[in-house]
């Protein structure tokens, strides 16, 4: 394996209490990359962005991020170093106007203000519904709004790693294409991504590479569209 | 009659005005953190004590000078306390958070007890005591201190929620602790931020009222459960409902104690608690979550 990965996550275990619902899990992503983790529900695919991201603590393993250790460092000094999370359900401040929503997302960086306000404009043009409804409680958008205003938010956290919890989650299937497209273009402006998804078969139509988790294991790992044509991962995940 | 009415609607602003800024502090660390802080009256009781005396004496502080470090002071206390007694009991319930409150006040009025002793004590007007006449009825400089210095205050609270990102990011804190850590906030910090501008609205709430009012050791537990009160009246959880609880609890124990019986005055205040709680729980500008501070 190159030793320049980007994202190594080396032996990790998380627990709940007493519950180890993680188990040695490794899995390394190298910049450029849009990676998928896909599994059913209660797998652990939350559980192991929200360790990464530093909301939840593991108790064994390591994760180095651009070279350094950030292994159970504090949530909100990860994000400084360039992670950037857009967790399950969106979790927008819905009493929150959309515009400031955004801003908070660029809550590290607003002592450049100019970077801010460019990077401002290039959402609301990246999502003009947000523009459009700049000004509204976020928590009166739609589901599909709300995600775009989520990974919005996160993009203004100016990310080396963008972290996209089940985007698909509960959305009409045109916003679901949507979101997946959203996602393809943002990986192809240069944005790595961990996208973690239910909907494998979206997931591995537009990631380069895959990983399979089981009741908090790894699996399997292979080319995204190997996997797609895995007997058994097809069986399990895709439904034919 | 008018004129007496006027006089006791001067009085009830005053009044109202120290009761909003009680309630305000309350709100915010309501919605900070959803504890109910009943040490919130011993912050004013702290804030008129400590200027009192460093001001005392041949070699004392001049009172701004000494109000300034008292605020301060207080300010300390509230960061101590989230750090010390509130932070550590993260995930309690309600209860037993309002009981570490209740016990965090009665230490500080212990506290006050022995260093300043029983004594009520007074404090000097800040600008004299020459009644301004409007009509028959008479207002002191002071009075103008407490409502000009209240209204100054609202409007600086408003400004850093509504108009500043440190602000917003408490805002977001109380919306959403793991979506808020994500965008790189320090929760705690922020939890810190909130309860010292607490002690600092109460630690000047109880500055600009003591030339009128006096203080003791205990007076932070009339003026606790009064704050309290009005922020029920106006709707927990919402700092414009606060400020308008204050002001009409204020007001009505005013207008009660004069045309009634200055007897019922603190009465009023528990008779209105009680009837909001049976009749309207979510107060008067029941809490719309948008309105969170
Ligand atoms: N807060 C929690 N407390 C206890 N157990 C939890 C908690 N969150 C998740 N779990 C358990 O951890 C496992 C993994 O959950 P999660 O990471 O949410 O899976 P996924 O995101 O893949 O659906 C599940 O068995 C779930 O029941
Ligand atoms: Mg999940």
């Amino acid at each position: 394996m190159p030793s320049d990965a980007l994202l190594r996550v080396d032996g990790l275990s998380t627990s709940y209490g007493p519950v180890e619902v993680m188990h040695n899990v490794s899995l390394e992503i190298q910049e450029g990359e849009l990676v998928a983790i896909v599994g059913a529900n209660g797998a652990g695919k939350t559980t192991l962005l929200r360790t990464i991201s530093g909301l939840h603590r593991c108790h064994s393993g390591k994760i180095s991020f651009a070279g350094s250790d950030i292994t159970n460092s504090a949530a909100h000094t990860i994000v400084r170093s360039g992670i950037c999370h857009v967790p399950e359900g969106r979790q927008v401040f819905a009493p929150l106007s959309v515009d400031d929503n955004l801003r908070l997302g660029a809550y590290t960086l607003r002592k450049d203000s100019e970077w801010v306000e460019s990077e401002m404009a290039r959402i609301y043009e990246l999502f003009p519904i947000l523009k459009e409804k700049w000004q509204l409680e976020s928590g009166n958008l739609s589901g599909g709004q709300q995600q775009m205003l989520a990974i919005g938010r996160a993009l203004l956290g100016h990310p080396k790693l963008l972290l996209l919890d089940e985007p698909s989650m509960g959305l009409a299937p045109l916003l679901v294409e949507e979101i997946f497209r959203i996602v393809q273009e943002l990986n192809s402006k240069g944005v790595t991504i961990l996208l973690v998804e239910q909907n494998a078969r979206m997931a591995l139509a537009v990631a380069d590479r895959g990983y399979v988790l089981e009741t908090g294991q790894i699996i399997t790992s292979a080319p995204a569209n190997e996997l797609l044509n895995d007997e058994a991962v097809r069986k399990a995940y895709l439904g034919y | 009659m008018f004129d007496q009415i006027l006089q006791f609607l001067i009085t009830g602003m005053t009044t109202g005005a120290i009761y909003a800024l009680v309630a305000l502090g309350f709100t915010i660390i309501y919605n900070a953190s959803d504890v109910v802080n009943f040490a919130q009256g011993e912050f004013v009781m702290m804030g008129a004590m400590s200027t009192i005396f460093l001001a005392a004496g041949d070699n004392g502080l001049p009172i701004p000078l000494a109000a300034a470090t008292s605020v301060v002071l207080v300010i300390c206390v509230g960061i101590l306390l989230q750090r010390f007694a509130i932070a550590p009991a993260r995930g309690a319930s309600v209860v037993t958070t309002i009981i570490i409150t209740i016990g965090a006040s009665i230490f500080l009025r212990g506290v006050a007890l022995v260093i300043w002793g029983k004594d009520i004590q007074a404090m000097a007007h800040f600008s004299g005591e020459i009644p301004i006449h409007i009509g028959n009825a008479t207002l002191l400089p002071q009075n103008l201190w407490v409502m000009g210095g209240t209204a100054l205050m609202v409007l600086g609270v408003h400004y850093f929620f509504h108009h500043t990102m440190q602000g917003k990011a408490i805002l977001a804190c109380s919306y959403n602790r793991d979506a808020a850590n994500l965008m790189g906030i320090n929760v705690g910090l922020m939890m810190l931020v909130a309860y010292g501008l607490s002690a600092l609205l109460g630690a000047m709430a109880g500055i600009l009222v003591t030339p009128i009012s006096f203080t003791s050791y205990d007076a932070g537990v009339m003026l606790g459960l009064k704050g309290f009160s009005a922020a029920i009246l106006g709707g927990m959880g919402n700092p414009m409902g606060a400020v308008v609880g204050g002001l009409l609890l204020g007001l009505i124990e005013s207008l009660a104690a004069g045309l009634i019986s200055s007897g019922y005055k603190d009465a009023i205040g528990f008779i209105i608690l009680l009837l909001v709680l049976f009749i309207r729980p979510s107060g008067l500008m029941g809490r719309r979550s948008s309105d969170r501070v």
